[in-house]
């Protein structure tokens, strides 16, 4: 795979700018640390890195941001949307993409030299999460397929340990229209500057069947972080503490490796 | 006195020479592909030719970029999405300050250090002598490539006009500030984009303004249809439309929105479009319509308090600016190295490569159509892999060379340019990026 030379699409019709919603968590006292951006897959935003793993982040040391890509944008403006808040912040960043999410870091890890990048219950097969929403939700799944909205149940992203009410708070939030170019878009490209990457996930996602994890961390060098007995929404749902660790856990080492 | 300093061995490091755009782009490259760095910059901070404070910088408090942001920025590290089309220099500076911070490229960064010479040592190693810009000793380390990024828009060329004037004369590198112009008598000497900029704002601020052009050249406005016309241009370059259709076009469009200049004593193009790096400018022609701009020939000689022209007319300018352009200057680097010829033109492979030396190259060495964050962007990319090749696979890097040196010069140069110093690196952006991507790929890791 060969970087993009002849960026046509950019030089002709450049992505419009739009206002972006952008949270963050910094740590007391700056640090040396690189920051961490989180990306939200189909119908999550921001908010959902915000309940908890955001200040996770920040109190490990490095600068944390959570980014809503825009409304109704396709793939291009929002890997447009998190390179424009990578480059925007003042060191190399680490891109944590989650489920579709990560799909738009992957394509973003082709334009812009991620410090180190994490794929996390990561939806680079369409095809296999569609079918596994089909099966897991057929009723909710269906209306999607002619532009309606996608409607999630709440064993399809959180696994029994989380309290109903708690997802269900969650659920009401996440509005998701899918797009068809997640189901048939390309290969993603191969990352430029090399950045050490981490896909995780579990092997009780709903969403993300484990043939297709596999294949993405067999890609991306490796095999897969697994956290068993949760849902696909890993930083939601009830044992988020431990993949964040384990994120962080799994970033020190790498970055301490490379600085010597 | 001649007491041979220590050579300090550097061993795999490569050297940099300057930290402006290009420089900037080769650490991040380099250092991006697993190499060691060392960039010397004479000045006290980043920025080269876009840094306002250096004092070879040329741009002055009005200059804008000519080429649209996305046309403009480093591939890998665009500029805000909320800045204008055709940002201002100081915004340009900035950019390359957050692109030096972002990717932490200050600390391989030796400020206020001059390099005087560099001198290959056999085996692709290279002594580069360097000193501090304050006086003092200086310092010989060894490399194992040399990228030289000391921009060319620096050493100003001034034309030899016969005869004595009363009069300001002042180079358009020496040009800052508007108050310079302001209700003076002033003649500009020069067609390029900058003698354009130049007499359009000594429109808006002087009081007689002569501008003096030797031939005739296409000024593209800005703007084509409500969008930076260098977007308009590259969606015609994406449907790769012949040249003769693309000179067609151009020349219907430029008929039907700025007309026909030669009404106002501009001299017809000598050269068809798109065979000369274009003059980007809207405001010209509406000065020219308001008066505010007299076009005048070539100039002859100064006499006194007067300027001769060659059609014979004399005038009377308080101050003349010369916008004629810089000359590419390597003092420390001996002529041969880079092929240069009796007229101080170097012959590079895709003005980049030295032909027998792999282990030095040039970057940022070039004209465009486009702006030049790109091109070097790729550039550099290109000699990192091919330094990075050299090391890891010198057989597959033998086969590249051979394949690169039957690459003919016309696949990514301009075929037929206008024979000044002006046009000498003048590419064409699409041909070009085309060439290098082929290189890329050929040296891609198997």
């Amino acid at each position: 795979m060969n970087p993009e030379v002849l960026r046509f699409d950019d030089w002709t019709s450049p992505v419009p700018p739009v206002q972006r919603e952008v949270l963050s968590r910094l740590p007391e006292g700056g640090g040396e640390q690189p920051p961490v951006l989180f990306v939200p897959g189909l119908g999550h935003g921001a908010w959902a890195f915000e309940a908890h793993w955001l200040g996770h982040t920040a109190e490990r040391g490095f600068p944390a941001y959570a980014l809503t890509p825009r409304e109704r944008g396709d793939l291009r403006a929002h890997v447009h949307d998190v390179i424009q808040v990578a480059a925007g912040l003042p060191r190399q960043t680490v891109l944590v993409g989650h489920g579709t999410g990560a799909l738009v870091v992957a394509y973003a890890l082709g334009r812009y030299p991620a410090r180190a990048a994490v794929l996390s219950a990561p939806v680079l097969d369409g095809w296999a999460a569609f079918a596994a929403a089909l099966l897991a939700n057929p009723f909710g799944t269906l209306p999607a397929l002619v532009g309606g909205r996608l409607r999630v149940s709440r064993r399809q992203l959180f696994s029994a340990a989380l309290p109903a009410a708690e997802a269900d708070a969650h659920r009401a939030r996440v509005v998701a229209r899918p797009r068809r170019e997640l189901i048939t878009h390309g290969r993603p490209p191969k990352p430029v500057g090399d950045p050490p990457t981490l896909v995780i996930g579990t092997p009780d996602d709903r969403v993300v069947p484990r043939t297709s994890l596999d294949r993405t961390a067999v890609r991306y060098g490796g095999a897969p972080l697994l956290f068993p007995g949760m849902g696909h929404d890993l930083m939601l749902d009830a044992g988020w503490a431990e993949p964040i660790e384990a994120i962080l856990d799994w970033l020190t080492k790498e970055l301490s490796g490379t600085a010597a | 006195m001649h007491d041979i300093p220590d050579i300090a061995d550097r061993r795999g490091a490569l050297c940099v020479i300057g930290a402006g755009a290009s420089g900037l782009a080769a650490i991040k490259n380099l250092r991006e592909h697993g190499f060691a760095v060392d960039c010397y910059e004479r000045e006290t901070s980043v920025g080269g030719a876009w840094n306002w404070r250096h004092d070879r910088s040329p741009v002055y408090a009005s200059t804008h970029l000519i080429s649209s942001r996305p046309l403009t920025e480093f591939p890998d590290f665009p500029m805000p999405d909320t800045w204008p089309d055709y940002p201002h220099h100081s915004q340009v500076l900035t950019y390359l300050e957050r692109y030096a911070r972002h990717f932490g490229l200050g600390e391989h960064i030796w400020f206020g250090t001059e390099v005087v010479s560099t001198v290959p040592v056999g085996d692709g190693r290279w002594d580069v002598t360097t000193r501090s810009t304050g006086g003092g000793a200086s310092r010989v380390q060894r490399y194992a490539g040399v990228v030289v990024a000391n921009g060319h828009n620096w050493a100003p060329a001034r034309p030899e006009i016969p005869g004595a004037f009363r009069g300001e004369v002042m180079h358009a590198a020496a040009y800052k500030d508007p108050a310079q112009l302001r209700g003076r008598k002033v003649l500009i000497i020069g067609g390029g984009n900058t003698g354009c900029d130049l007499a359009v704002e000594a429109a808006q601020q002087a009081g007689t303004v002569w501008h003096s052009t030797r031939r005739g050249y296409w000024y593209t406005p800005k703007f084509l249809f409500g969008r930076p016309a260098d977007q308009v241009n590259a969606r015609l370059l994406r449907w790769r439309l012949p040249l003769r259709l693309r000179q067609w076009l151009y020349r219907r469009t430029l008929r039907l929105t700025t007309g026909d200049l030669t009404r106002y004593g501009l001299p017809p193009p000598d050269h068809r479009p798109f065979e000369s790096h274009p003059v980007v400018n809207s405001q010209l022609a509406y000065y020219l319509g308001h008066g505010r701009i007299t076009p005048v020939p070539d100039v002859l000689s100064f006499d006194g308090g007067a300027v001769e022209l060659t059609d014979g007319r004399r005038i009377e300018p308080d101050l003349v600016i010369t916008a004629t352009g810089y000359r590419p200057t390597f003092d420390f680097l001996a002529p041969e190295l880079i092929d240069t010829d009796a007229d101080g033109r170097p012959d590079l492979h895709l003005h980049a490569f030295a032909r027998k030396h792999p282990t030095l190259a040039v970057a940022g060495l070039l004209q465009a159509d486009a702006g030049l964050f790109p091109l070097v962007h790729w550039q550099t990319v290109a000699i990192a892999r091919w330094l990075r090749l050299r090391t890891t696979d010198p057989v597959r890097a033998a086969a590249v060379q051979q394949k690169e040196a039957a690459r003919p010069a016309r696949s990514w140069s301009r075929r037929r340019v206008v024979p000044t110093r002006r046009h000498w690196f003048e590419v064409d952006h699409v041909r070009y990026l085309r060439a290098v991507e082929s290189l890329l790929r050929e040296m891609e890791a198997a």
